[in-house]
């Protein structure tokens, strides 16, 4: 044990205590450091008097300003509908031409659109609207269920195949797997399909093998995709004639399609957005068609 | 080593190690093939790989008497290569998580190595692993030190040791398996936490047996901080993982607590958590290895008093401010955010005692890397405590929760406050405890120095533009009333930062990596032939030892 002595640097004392070396000075504390603990006291015991913070057994103090998060946020939730009011009664009043052809009101569709399309809509469509396997490239004016502002704000409102009592509903039935077609038809109507969009695959040897596909597809898909396999909007039948393809147009992918059938999902949002957003994001959707000619 | 305990100390270990072995058939038993039963191989494992070096000594003469005149370091040595190791491991996996948020397809498409169940084994990893290892290894170094008494055991330090990481390794290899109890900072299940428990206990009672043993009247104040930081883990562990198993054989449980009571014991835990174990015990850390190396005098003992006692009391209250504006009542909101306030001043009188801790030996701060790796420790432990008062205020956090910004925040202070006061710690103690005269390379230092630095800067500011970004862009209303952005614009905007915060990781691995070869070469250099005798309880001279190459 050593006893206290003068620090040189600092001209204080050490405190006398030593160990394995280490020592410590006795310099008082910083007046700066109590004035500064003063301040944030002030500050705590402050809002203390102003807010709720202490319990009181089953309640708490409330504080001089009387004020509560909830009733903040109900004022918050509130002022904001108010603000919003004018323009969503308009959008809801309008017709989607009148809508459309409103510089003012297209302006709120493109930035509430493009919002509610990124939190609703870009998981499965993307953030540009254009899809990815599975999912439906929504700029490409080839529509399942139609194209128009009114059939898209169908689609929103209740789904596809979805929860929803009035959703559009459309099943595409496994041929292959339960036995419609055996696997030499599956492959020849994938042909014939194939042949549609890509001419070229024509060839004088495989003549045969699409027009056996041909009459497979006259007697079994044609209820649905049509005649001329161009689709039918009603139930949701692709048109076939086009290289635009939500699973893939190869030939491998359009005979998984035959052989397992299809049956895409879209929820319905309905119950989580209101119809006025519905109708922004229809308008919204529309013109990304209308802006990729 | 094992070499070092007496036959019986030998056969006390065999027996526990056994012991060990057979809860693991136990629990393999009861578990079968659900990870359960693979936590019990896994314990098996770890235990027949402890037995084998001791059953291959067992019969050795038995050590030299003297031994006990020493301190004892062999368990300290076995720490801090476990340290590292856990270290290269811990801030490796941070590296890939952190390279997941920019490219998720490094998920590789298996369920093991998903965000979700990686991300835990860096956070265990890097707080647990790295963290808790260096704890235990400095603190046992420490209090010897400064209570100038050999460990009260001899077999006890090792089970510490040992236990403690088997927890880790449990904890970890549970994470890949999909075992956690969605706490975060407090994943393991309840078989773990009870390990966890008894080995934590031997802790505190080795520790307080050590203390008990001192030939110096007073506690030097890096023991407190070490008590507090046992203590209170020991506390808030226990309370927060209360939770029933569905079976004895099933890794699931469920929690006590329900609903927001759950939530508020959870984050007095988690913010405890940062307090406890990444405050106090790095504190400890701090008061030991930064005047031993900077040969200065504390600046003064009753800031260190006012900044324990301040930091000890204010941070049990605060971690309601891990809630602000939830379910959570508002006044319970209000309370946690002005202690945080409170807690301001106390933090800081730390931070400003280390620095001026400095005054008169600034000159080795500029000459030595591994002064200056304790300097700028305390440098960022001041930042991120102002950083993190003010993140608890409820207008500023409705900005920064749930951003980037407390990503930040928690790197700013372990990267920059409890890994480099860690590395400085260590390059000191290594060649004390090897008894070298210094680090194989003084300018590896330097360079893991500068790695750490910049790979410090580089996250923290990545993350600091990307949570102000992310929360401006969350709140941001067009003139219409409505959001500007959506989420997923936000996430795009992300995208360049989160490459520039896995190349900060990355930067800051790197410097982990030269350490590890400098400390490697250090352990295999000649030792120095001088000092042997210095570094001991009762030096042979009268009087106090002199502090030889630390």
């Amino acid at each position: 044990m050593s006893v206290e002595e003068l620090d040189p640097v600092s001209g204080h004392r050490t405190t006398g205590h030593v160990w394995n070396g280490i020592k410590e000075l006795d310099t008082p504390v910083p007046r700066g450091v109590l004035i500064f603990l003063i301040v944030t006291h002030i500050f705590a015991v402050t809002w203390w008097f102003v807010m709720p913070t202490w319990p009181l057994g089953t309640t708490y103090t409330k504080g001089l300003l009387d004020t509560d998060q909830r009733k903040i946020v109900e004022q918050k939730i509130v002022d904001a509908e108010a603000q919003r009011a004018p323009w969503v009664d308009r959008i809801e009043k309008a017709s989607f031409d009148e809508i459309l052809a409103d510089p003012k009101m297209m302006e709120i569709v493109k930035t509430t659109g493009h919002r509610l399309f990124g939190d609703n809509c870009a998981a499965c469509h993307r953030r540009d609207g254009k899809g990815r396997s599975n999912y439906p490239n929504l700029t490409d004016h080839d529509w399942i269920w139609g194209g128009g502002p009114e059939a898209i704000m169908q689609t929103i409102t209740t789904g596809v195949n979805s929860s929803n009592a009035k959703s559009r509903i459309s099943q595409m039935p496994a041929f292959g797997r339960d036995g419609m077609l055996d696997p030499g038809q599956v492959d020849n109507v994938a042909a014939y399909v194939y042949s549609l969009s890509h001419p070229d695959y024509s060839t004088p040897e495989r003549i045969k093998q699409i027009e056996a596909g041909r009459q497979v597809f006259l007697t079994t898909c044609a209820a649905c995709h049509g005649q001329d396999a161009k689709g039918n909007q009603e139930v949701g039948a692709p048109n076939l004639t086009d290289n635009y393809w939500i699973y893939g147009g190869d030939i491998g992918t359009i005979i998984t399609t035959i052989h397992g059938g299809r049956e895409g999902h879209m929820p319905t949002w309905d119950e989580r957005l209101t119809p006025a957003q519905i109708k922004i994001l229809a308008t919204y959707v529309y013109s990304l068609g209308v802006e990729n000619p | 080593m094992i070499k070092q305990l007496t036959s019986s100390e030998r056969q006390g270990a065999a027996v526990l190690l056994g012991l060990l072995a057979a809860i693991g058939v136990l629990m393999a038993a009861l578990g079968r093939t659900g990870p359960f039963g693979i936590h019990g191989l896994i314990v098996i494992l770890f235990a027949l790989a402890l037995l084998f070096p001791v059953l291959s000594t067992f019969y050795e003469p038995e050590p030299d008497p003297e031994r006990l005149t020493y301190y004892y370091d062999d368990p300290i040595k076995a720490g801090i290569v476990l340290t590292m190791a856990w270290a290269v491991f811990g801030m490796f996996m941070g590296v890939w998580v952190a390279a997941q948020l920019a490219w998720p397809n490094l998920a590789f498409d298996a369920a093991w190595s998903t965000f979700g169940r990686l991300r835990p084994t860096h956070t265990t990893g890097v707080i647990f692993g790295f963290g808790g290892n260096a704890l235990i290894s400095t603190s046992l170094y420490v209090v010897q030190r400064t209570s100038r008494a050999r460990l009260a055991g001899q077999l006890s330090p090792w089970f510490v040791l040992m236990g403690y990481n088997l927890f880790c390794i449990l904890a970890v290899t549970g994470y890949f398996m999909g075992v956690t109890q969605s706490k975060e900072y407090a994943e393991p299940e309840w078989y773990a936490d009870l390990w966890l428990v008894i080995v934590w206990v031997s802790y505190f009672i080795l520790y307080i047996r050590t203390l008990a043993r001192r030939k110096e009247p007073h506690i030097y104040v890096a023991n407190w901080y070490y008590m507090a930081f046992i203590l209170v883990v020991a506390v808030l562990h226990i309370v927060n993982n209360i939770a029933v198993p569905i079976s004895w054989g099933s890794a699931k449980s469920y929690t006590v607590w329900a609903g927001v009571q759950d939530a508020m014991v959870q984050w007095w835990y988690g913010h405890n958590a940062v307090a406890f174990f990444l405050t106090s015990g790095f504190l400890g850390m701090l008061y030991y290895f930064l005047p031993v190396r900077a040969q200065r005098p504390i600046f003064s003992y009753r800031l260190s008093i006012l900044s324990f006692w301040g930091i000890t009391f204010f941070y049990m209250w605060v971690g309601s401010h891990h809630l602000h504006y939830t379910a959570l009542p508002h006044w319970v909101q209000n309370l946690g955010m002005t202690f945080s306030v409170m807690l301001l001043v106390p933090s800081w009188a730390s931070a400003g005692n280390a620095l001026l801790t400095l005054n008169g030996a600034w000159h080795r701060v500029r000459d030595d890397a591994t002064l200056r790796f304790m300097m700028v420790a305390a440098v960022f432990y001041g930042l991120s405590t102002f950083e993190g008062s003010f993140l608890a205020i409820r207008p500023v956090n409705a900005l920064s929760h749930y951003t980037d910004w407390t990503v930040a925040h928690v790197h700013a202070g372990v990267l920059g406050w409890v890994a480099l006061i860690t590395f400085g710690s260590i390059y000191t103690l290594v060649p004390s405890l090897w008894k070298r005269e210094r680090m194989y390379s003084p300018v590896l230092v330097e360079v893991h120095f500068w790695l750490a630095i910049a790979g410090t800067l580089v996250y923290v500011f990545a993350m600091w533009n990307s949570g102000i970004i992310q929360g401006l862009m969350w709140r941001t209303y067009t003139a219409d009333g409505t959001l500007a952005y959506s989420f997923v614009d936000s996430l795009v905007a992300m995208y360049p930062y989160y490459i520039a915060r896995t190349f900060g990781g990355f930067l800051f691995l790197l410097g982990t990596l030269v350490g590890c070869y400098n400390i490697w070469m250090t352990v295999r250099a000649a030792p120095a032939t001088a000092g042997r005798r210095l570094d001991v309880p009762e030096p042979d001279g009268a009087g106090m030892a002199p502090s030889p190459a630390e």
